[in-house]
């Protein structure tokens, strides 16, 4: 399809004009951007309420919210960002300028996910022109109505040739991953991903890849079980369930299964009252395939609570199973649903042995009022982040890199972190063309006592308190003398 | 099936002939995970027939069970291995040169200076920082999480991989291995079968000094490389060819695993009118030549006008005698090429534009003499491929701007070198074209600073390592937020059911405010 190679070339070649590479011009883009998002704010979030049932508030704290953001964080940061930043230097290289100097990659392919359809490309997106690169987005055509909305926008804000909106689903996006990119951020699942990664492997294209996983929720029976029920309810069936580090299932003792039960319950009906389907808070699944894919889960399962669905509006009601077994279809692939499995474990030994046994997921829970505890549960387990008594907010501080590890992804974003994904960070050591004398002592012919110098330039460790004494030494005896010359 | 290692066509550097599994000494099926090392309960040799599904399954997932036993995380332990390293280096310092010597001609001086001082700064610059890198990362909050703990925690990967290239060989293994040991991995090394003898040192000598329930080293060729690559690993870390580095890359991706690929590609060198002539002979020389060519940083070609190219000719000249006198052949500072194929490879290169010095070859000694080519055109046999060797074309250009579009229009290298005495145009080379590093006014130099990152961009690789880098990059770093149970009823503004009124407090905590001109003033 010429029309992908065309796309990518003519944002290439904008690239290549320079024009992007000045921070008045990503400021400006940036600044547009935010212009976007505050004239358009009712438009965006028709189209995700279109595409999952969102009503508007939730969609503004959790799409519109963290867009604005991170687009005043940059746009306050770029400057310091963007600067050469001058490293430490040794005996060997104390006359030269030594720095390293953040540049763009060039250009950078943006893959986005239905389930936060505005956010999840937003966020690097923000990224990816602060870093100074050309960008193509590729919105998720699952989530169409805000594809679409993207499409028409971002052209009528941002420079059009920098950064194209690329529509369509499975063959496009085959077709575009055929292109030579300079970086490619990809957020969904981990098949894709690998088949994304290989696609990079063919250009050397590095990948930042935000997948997913069964992100497992640690109860602790030493803990306030009302408030991390109220905590872990909200995080688990907010977007229908639909949230890449929603509380995937639980683990805790038997004796305290049921009253986690009776308390997510109770919170439910705090959230969405008695009737959940008519609580305009509540979210839908996406489509008929997913439905179906998270009906089949339920398959055998002892439902304690929910349960409930609605083919034709896509409804699944909040749902918990209670005993699950640890070999049953809904342990065996990412909910991304409203379904919450309670598994029981015999101790907290138990719960880092079985979470140590699957995957590595995007996030890892764990509520206990013992500290300790927790800080074991963190060091002895790996997961791409970590929320200790709570679910979700690691997400929200963009101080902290969010991103997978093993087979919930690789690399990470978020605040500054999103504009070193984004750039080289390339190293620059400039000399002078005089001072030859030193470089004598590594030219051949070879000797030993070249050796010895070179050991002592570069395997010397200066004690800077002692240099410092020394120095105050010598300018004390300068002093002395001048006191001496001046008033005698 | 298997997509072998070896590209078609032309065979990359760093894989030389396919080693039966097993046939090297008296080794088990090419793992050296043995006998001494300090300690451990380690299972021993895993012996496994070349008809094996999966050869080294066993071996990772020995490894694997050990990394989850969490006996490399405490910090004395890494010290404690990283400490031993500094004795693999000391005490085996002569076989380490005689051993490079053997396999590749290289001068004392040179193998001493890459393959032992610097290995060492790097391991004295871990050793020095180590506490504080492992320490949690304390990062600044926003007003929603004031009261918690929020930190980057420092991760290892688990089971890492490394791949090592033959022109440097032990320290392009080594340099990460440091790096992974202090991030607390576990790590399978596999270093060059093209060197032969510092390949059997390494299989044998270095798993004397590591704990072999954490460190093996596996010796393989191209198939076996293939074989070990289908196994999951936590990280891979590779130094070689492009073409390699994109077979590496698409096997890690079968697995989800995180990759750094140091590659290369041809480092320009463009040398402007106003300069030193003579002091820029030397540095350009004394790169290009060093490891007789075979160094991934070297300038691989020069751009300058017709003048300075007259003027650059009799200073190369001199500098090349200063170094190896007047006959290099016989100066003891001055390597051989790795093997034959590569020879014969570099030879090819001669026919390009004229010999203006050097040109002279020993096809049993694989000696080629320093030879610097005049004139040099783009569609020349040189400029098609990186050198490697003893080689360095001068290509004419009109002035900087020809040589920046020269440069632009070619794959993005790992290092980039400009000579001049006016600062501007070494700024203007610098910020009009990318690569991974950049030296200004010298060569090499720019990685023997552990607080630079190394690495490339584009076709040159991707990743970087050295000092901190090389820990970073065997890391993961895991965002960590620690709440507090209590004050619950400042959650409250997030729970449904909405309305406008929780969405304006919402806001008001969330949102960063963009700071405003200080109007005071």
């Amino acid at each position: 399809m010429e029309k992908m190679q065309q796309v990518v070339g003519r944002a290439r070649a904008a690239f290549n004009s320079g024009r992007c590479r000045s921070l008045e011009f990503r400021m400006q883009q940036l600044k547009a951007l935010e212009r976007m998002v505050q004239e358009k704010e009712k438009e965006i979030l028709a189209a995700i309420k279109a595409d999952l049932h969102k009503c508007g508030h939730n969609a503004y704290s959790h799409e519109i919210l963290g867009v604005l953001g991170e687009l005043a964080l940059a746009m306050e940061k770029l400057p310091s960002w963007a600067a050469p930043q001058p490293v430490k230097k040794n005996l060997l290289t104390m006359r030269d300028e030594a720095y390293i100097n953040p540049e763009p990659l060039g250009v950078v392919l943006i893959i986005g996910a239905w389930n936060y359809p505005f956010v999840l490309v937003m966020q690097p997106l923000i990224g990816a022109i602060a870093a100074g690169n050309a960008v193509v987005v590729k919105p998720s055509e699952i989530s169409e109505n805000t594809a679409r909305l993207m499409a028409d926008l971002l052209p009528q804000y941002l420079d059009r040739e920098l950064y194209p909106v690329v529509t369509g689903g499975v063959p496009e996006t085959t077709e575009l991953l055929t292109q030579r990119f300079d970086h490619i951020l990809y957020t969904g699942n981990s098949t894709v991903g690998k088949i994304v990664m290989a696609a990079a492997a063919k250009h050397l294209t590095p990948v930042t890849l935000e997948l997913g996983g069964k992100s497992p929720c640690y109860i602790d029976k030493d803990c306030d079980l009302a408030v991390a029920c109220r905590r872990i309810t909200w995080g688990k069936y907010m977007n229908c369930g639909q949230t890449c580090i929603a509380p995937d299932y639980i683990l805790c003792e038997p004796s305290i299964q049921s009253k986690v039960v009776e308390n997510i319950k109770a919170t439910l009906q705090e959230f969405y009252g008695e009737d959940v389907k008519s609580s305009p808070d509540y979210e839908r699944i996406v489509n008929k395939r997913h439905f179906r894919r998270i009906l089949g889960l339920l398959e055998g399962q002892k439902i304690a609570h929910g349960g409930e669905t609605d083919e034709a509006s896509c409804f699944i009601a909040p749902t918990i199973l209670t005993d699950v077994s640890p070999e049953s279809k809904v342990m065996e692939e990412e909910i991304f649903g409203p379904v919450l499995p309670i598994l029981t474990v015999k101790s907290v030994d138990e719960a880092i042995e079985f979470i140590n046994g699957r995957e590595k997921p995007l996030a890892l829970y764990v509520f206990s009022n013992n500290k300790k505890l927790i800080k074991r549960v963190i060091s002895e387990t790996s997961s791409g982040g970590v929320t200790g008594n709570d679910v979700i907010m690691h997400f929200f501080l963009s101080t902290l890199p969010f991103g997978g590890v093993g087979n919930s992804g690789m690399g990470a974003y978020h605040g500054k972190h999103s504009f070193e994904t984004f750039s080289h960070r390339r190293a620059c050591l400039i000399k002078d063309l005089k001072m030859e004398g030193t470089n004598k002592l590594r030219y051949p012919p070879g000797s030993q006592k070249k050796v010895d110098w070179a050991k002592f330039f570069l395997l010397k460790r200066f004690n800077k308190g002692r240099i410092a004494l020394v120095v105050l030494a010598l300018l004390g005896i300068v002093a002395a003398v001048v006191a001496k010359m001046v008033y005698c | 099936m298997h997509q072998p290692l070896e590209p078609p066509g032309q065979q990359p550097p760093g894989y030389g002939k396919c080693i039966p599994v097993g046939s090297d000494g008296g080794k088990a099926a090419g793992f050296s995970a043995g006998s001494g090392g300090s300690g451990g309960s380690g299972k021993g040799p895993v012996i496994c027939s070349p008809v094996c599904g999966n050869p080294y399954a066993g071996l990772v997932s020995h490894l694997r069970a050990t990394w989850l036993s969490g006996k490399t995380r405490p910090m004395e332990y890494r010290v404690a291995q990283l400490e031993a390293l500094g004795r693999f280096l000391d005490e085996k310092k002569q076989d380490i040169l005689e051993a490079t010597a053997l396999d590749m001609g290289k001068p004392s001086f040179e193998a001493y200076f890459t393959e032992i001082l610097l290995c060492k700064n790097e391991l004295n610059d871990t050793l020095n920082n180590l506490c504080h890198w492992m320490k949690d990362e304390h990062v600044d909050k926003n007003l929603v999480t004031q009261l918690d703990s929020a930190f980057i925690r420092k991760d290892p990967y688990g089971v890492v991989l490394i791949i090592a290239p033959w022109n440097y060989p032990i320290h392009l293994f080594l340099v990460p291995l440091i790096g992974a040991i202090a991030a607390g991995n576990c790590v399978v090394v596999k270093p060059s079968e093209t060197t032969k003898n510092t390949e059997r040192l390494v299989a044998e000598m270095l798993t004397c000094y590591l704990d072999n329930d954490c460190f093996a080293v596996v010796t393989a060729g191209v198939q076996e490389t293939t074989r070990l690559l289908e196994n999951k690993f936590d990280y891979i870390f590779f130094t070689g060819s492009p073409s390699v580095g994109r077979i590496v890359m698409t096997a890690a991706a079968k697995h989800l695993t995180p990759v750094t690929l140091e590659l290369g590609g041809k480092n320009p060198c463009y040398v402007s009118d106003t300069c030193d002539v003579q002091n820029v002979a030397r540095r350009v020389a004394w790169g290009r030549f060093f490891n007789a060519g075979q160094t991934c940083i070297a300038p691989d070609y020069v751009l300058c006008s017709v003048e300075m190219q007259e003027k650059l000719m009799p200073a190369l000249r001199e500098a090349i005698t200063e170094f190896f006198g007047s006959n290099p052949r016989e100066s003891p500072d001055f390597g051989r090429i790795v093997g034959d194929k590569q020879f014969r490879r570099i030879r090819a290169l001669l026919c390009s534009g004229r010999v203006a010095i050097g040109g002279q070859t020993d096809e049993k000694e694989r000696y080629i003499a320093p030879t610097v080519l005049a004139d040099v055109l783009p569609s020349d046999p040189a400029m098609q491929e990186e050198i490697f060797g003893p080689i360095l074309p001068i290509v004419v250009v009109a002035n900087m701007d020809e040589a920046i579009d020269f440069i632009n229009a070619r794959p993005r290298p790992l290092a980039i070198y400009a000579f001049s005495c006016d600062s501007k145009v070494v700024n203007q080379v610098l910020e009009r074209t990318s690569s991974g590093g950049f030296c200004g006014n010298d060569t090499l130099m720019h990685v023997t600073l552990t607080s630079l990152p190394f690495g490339g961009i584009g076709n040159s690789g991707l990743g970087k390592y050295h000092g901190k880098f090389t820990f970073d990059t065997f890391t993961h770093h895991r965002g960590c937020l620690h709440r507090n149970m209590g004050l619950e009823a400042l959650n409250a503004l997030r729970y449904p059911p909405y309305s406008q009124q929780k969405l304006g407090l919402l806001t008001a905590t969330f949102e960063i405010k963009r700071k405003g001109m200080c109007t005071l003033l």
